[in-house]
């Protein structure tokens, strides 16, 4: 199995504070993978370094490597823009645009480029399909973003992210906003998108690391304490602390 | 404490765990005594006390099925209860097999105690010995120890072989004692039994310390 993404020796600093400490971390093709931890702890602070989206941070250093498919994303010469086409993003809070679910979806490709209306209707679609969202929203696909309830403005922030064809997912807490129906469709959804596209998402929720991520690493004061299986870690897991904090003997 | 309702239920289910093993332990016990004694008061004991062997297991079962429906537990918490879930139904079984072996000893009430067969006895030591000996293991999360448990089990089939040869040779020697005979060779049979059933509890402590049950991973 491949690693499509690999952090060596990532130590992140935001000016003297040492956020993440000699992260060693490998991120599987077509797997997803989860990071928990306590608030905190690096885990989004990590998950940003994966799309450098950490840059925009004043004051913060990176050091060490990340690469994606065995290129070191820190190189100079690299593209962000490009970096974050490959490597999209969902946030917490859904974000859709004020502008109608269409050009929410046709924005990035726009972005890069795409201008007939043919294709940009079938991206359109297509990411709306693999969104699970389509049959909700076919006919109003003119209406405002604003207009969809919570679960489905986060299935479109992923139609969105899915539009540029990304290769990685990155989701820093994609339910915690959304209630159980709708947090179970986004579940249902990473499960299936996954099959296409490497994830990795920062959940609080240990059930939801446990019943969707093929991987799990447990992050604690900037130091990733353990990592492995989601099985093992959750079953029989090997440092104490990873014990202590999913059987809730800290927080 | 951010957990004192989640330990407070498991503690519950611990202490029940513990009522159980020391009332199956009273079982067999008092199963050997009766047997070696005659003693058919107590056998009559041991019938009336398996149900309440059956109802503290049910009680166990309820409670872990309680802990997993609220508490979702995770590593040594998920071990524990699954490892309890398991365990209960090895432990009714002895009692069962205790009261089994209680209603042979007052169907053989006219039998003179001279016919009971030496092997039967040996066996019902070693069955009382392992049943202790895993329970202590288990209260103690001593895998070693259960490893030692687990091994006496080879004695066991041992001993059964002998008391196989016993009562063939019994059936040559008396064509009248039938009913006898296989009383016996099903007293065994249940000692016998027994010691399975501690190699199972053994085997549940070794997955509750190493989440392997025979080597294998299961968690």
């Amino acid at each position: 199995m491949e690693n499509k993404i690999q952090a060596r020796n990532l130590n992140l600093y935001y000016g003297e504070k040492h956020a993440l400490k000699d992260v060693n971390l490998d991120i599987k093709e077509n797997k997803i993978t989860a990071f928990i931890g306590p608030s905190g702890c690096g885990k989004s602070t990590f998950l940003k370094t994966l799309n450098r989206m950490n840059d925009y941070v004043d004051n913060v250093k990176i050091d060490g490597t990340v690469t994606l498919d065995d290129e070191n994303i820190y190189d100079s010469r690299v593209d962000t823009t490009l970096l974050r086409k490959k490597v999209g993003m969902v946030f917490q809070q859904p974000n859709p645009f004020p502008m109608s679910i269409y050009d929410n979806v046709a924005y990035g490709p726009r972005i890069h480029g795409i201008k007939n209306k043919k294709e940009l209707d079938r991206i359109v679609e297509d990411s709306l399909k693999a969104a699970a969202l389509y049959d909700e929203v076919s006919d109003r696909l003119h209406s405002s973003a604003l207009g969809l309830s919570g679960g489905q403005q986060q299935r479109l922030c992923i139609a969105r992210a899915l539009a540029v064809e990304p290769e990685v997912i990155l989701l820093d807490e994609p339910t915690s906003a959304l209630d159980p129906i709708s947090t179970l469709k986004i579940e249902e959804l990473l499960s299936k998108l996954k099959e296409k596209y490497t994830i990795a998402i920062v959940t609080h929720n240990m059930q939801q690391a446990s019943r969707i991520a093929d991987y799990t690493a447990f992050f604690l004061v900037g130091e990733m304490v353990e990592y492995g299986k989601t099985e093992d870690v959750f079953g029989m897991p090997k440092d104490k602390r990873t014990e202590d904090y999913i059987t809730g003997r800290f927080g | 404490m951010l957990r004192s309702q989640f330990d407070q239920e498991l503690n519950r289910m611990h202490v029940d765990l513990d009522r159980m093993c020391h009332l199956v332990v009273c079982a067999i016990e008092n199963c050997v005594t009766a047997f070696k004694e005659q003693d058919y008061e107590l056998a009559k004991d041991i019938i009336r006390g398996d149900k309440q062997i059956n109802d503290v297991e049910r009680s166990i079962e309820a409670e872990c099925l309680s802990l997993i429906l609220k508490q979702q537990p995770v590593a040594s918490d998920l071990r524990d209860v699954s490892t309890a879930l398991k365990v209960v139904t090895d432990l009714e079984r002895i009692g069962d097999q205790s009261a089994d072996i209680a209603e042979l000893i007052l169907e053989m009430q006219e039998v003179d105690s001279f016919l009971m067969i030496g092997h039967i006895q040996e066996m019902a030591k070693v069955a009382t010995k392992m049943v202790k000996e895993s329970l202590d293991a288990f209260h103690h999360h001593d895998l070693k120890h259960a490893l030692k448990v687990k091994d006496m089990d080879q004695e066991m089939d041992r001993l059964f072989e002998k008391v196989r040869a016993d009562i063939v040779q019994m059936i040559k020697e008396s064509k009248d004692k039938g009913d006898l005979t296989i009383n016996f060779l099903m007293i065994g049979k249940y000692f016998e039994r027994i010691g399975d059933h501690v190699v199972n509890i053994c085997e549940w402590i070794e997955f509750n310390q190493t989440g392997k049950l025979n080597n294998q991973r299961l968690i």
